[in-house]
């Protein structure tokens, strides 16, 4: 590689860093290693991140267009079969686990779970692939697995929580949410000790929603970098490496789609929630 | 791992993806699985009719081919009759016909046998004459057997 460097430890912190874009000491610019990234504060941002994230929703949504575009009640096509089977497997969970009737709940399961599923699968690419193409190019670092970055599944999930409260606000009305807060599960004489109970829990959905799937997904890629660390070991340990990676990106597949799914139904259900009237 | 404005990028890639789901995906998609579903929902019931109306109709047939053989039956046994009563007229008639020929036969031949009879009474007239004649001619006395052949004439 091209500007790596030579130590395991160096080789992990590389392929964990961000291309981040902000202000630097020498103006505003690409950091040029962790610390630098870390200094710039709120106002920078992951340049890969956004751009595989964005990337991959618009390829998402310009290929789940075509298919509806040309959407017809005639036998389908193949694209359009494999569309419908994604389209009704969502709209059948939806009606599962959200009691209400929303036009919003089924586009919305149906972009997180193809998006995230997207944005997990770009972990299958064997890991040092694009990043080297693009250290070839001039660009130093390089994550292409935008959900192992916390600020993309903490987006994700912040969004699904400024839903939460709206539709908690708009049907029970700020009272009745307020309520639900302060007046569970204790008598309404100790709201204040209610209020921090409830607060957790509420708070406690968007960060594990977000973490969870963090969590997993960077997992995952930091152990495809160990085993790549291994091709670096001589003919044994690289042999051995290939068929570790292998069972591993088998595996993952399971987790991608799984991670993809808890985090579509746990927004409905998190939904399903704040629409309901609280008994 | 820093937290920074991506998180903001992110939102409003998410919102405005959502958006579009929502307005140019989900429904068109939407609307041809429960089209495609009431397709199939009209095309069982149609198929359930077909299959109703098919008993139906081979029931009719059915009903139809019975009263045809039977019309065909009454229709056979009736011609039958009508047969019997045929040859039993025209044997009838045919025997009137012969006995009618036999009379007006026998009535010719009547006719013929008179008509040989007046014949011959003028033959046997003339024979007798021309007889009487050469006889008169050989007695000259024509007179003296004058009441001889007046008695043969008669007898005639």
């Amino acid at each position: 590689m091209a500007n790596a460097p030579e130590t395991s430890a160096g080789y992990i912190k590389h392929h964990l860093t961000n291309l981040t874009y902000g202000q630097t000491d020498r103006g505003w610019g690409f950091a040029e290693n962790a610390d630098e990234a870390a200094q710039m504060g709120f106002w920078a941002i992951n340049v890969d991140s956004m751009l595989f994230s964005v990337g991959l929703g618009v390829l998402f949504l310009w290929a789940f267009r075509m298919a509806a575009k040309t959407a017809t009640s005639d036998s389908p096509g193949g694209w359009q079969n494999f569309v419908e089977w994604i389209v009704e497997f969502i709209d059948t969970s939806v009606r599962g686990s959200f009691s209400g009737k929303n036009a919003m709940i089924g586009p919305l399961a149906l972009t997180i779970f193809v998006w995230v599923f997207l944005m997990n699968f770009m972990d299958l690419l064997a890991v040092d692939h694009v990043p080297y193409l693009a250290s070839l190019l001039g660009v130093e670092y390089l994550k292409i697995v935008p959900t192992t970055d916390p600020n993309i599944t903490f987006g994700l999930s912040l969004s699904v929580f400024v839903l939460v409260l709206y539709y908690s606000v708009k049907f029970k009305g700020v009272g009745g949410f307020f309520g639900e807060l302060a007046f569970q599960p204790f008598p309404k004489f100790m709201a204040p000790i209610n209020l921090i109970l409830e607060g957790v829990t509420l708070i406690a959905k968007p960060v594990s929603l977000a973490l969870r799937l963090f969590g997993n997904m960077y997992a995952g890629e930091m152990i495809f970098i160990l085993i790549a660390l291994m091709y670096s070991g001589g003919i044994a340990m690289g042999l051995f490496g290939g068929v570790l990676q292998l069972g591993w990106a088998i595996f993952h597949i399971l987790i991608i789609t799984l991670q993809a799914f808890i985090f579509m139904t746990l927004t409905v259900v998190y939904l399903d929630m704040a629409c309901q009237e609280h008994h | 791992m820093n937290f920074n404005a991506t998180i903001i990028g992110q939102s409003i890639a998410f919102l405005v993806f959502v958006w579009f789901t929502m307005k140019f995906v989900w429904p068109p998609i939407m609307n041809a699985l429960t089209e495609r579903r009431e397709k199939i929902a009209e095309g069982l019931a149609a198929a359930d009719r077909g299959k109703h109306e098919q008993a139906l109709g081979q029931k009719k047939a059915t009903e139809t081919i019975q009263e045809a053989k039977q019309q065909a039956a009454e229709i056979i046994s009736r011609a039958e009759k009508r047969a019997v009563e045929i040859v039993e007229e025209s044997k009838h008639t045919a025997r009137e016909e012969g006995e009618r020929l036999i009379v007006a036969a026998q009535a010719q031949i009547e006719q013929e046998v008179n008509r040989a009879r007046e014949d011959l009474r003028g033959r046997v007239v003339e024979i007798a004459t021309a007889g009487a004649g050469r006889i008169l001619k050989r007695e000259l006395d024509a007179t003296a057997n004058d009441d001889l052949i007046q008695d043969l004439v008669a007898r005639i």
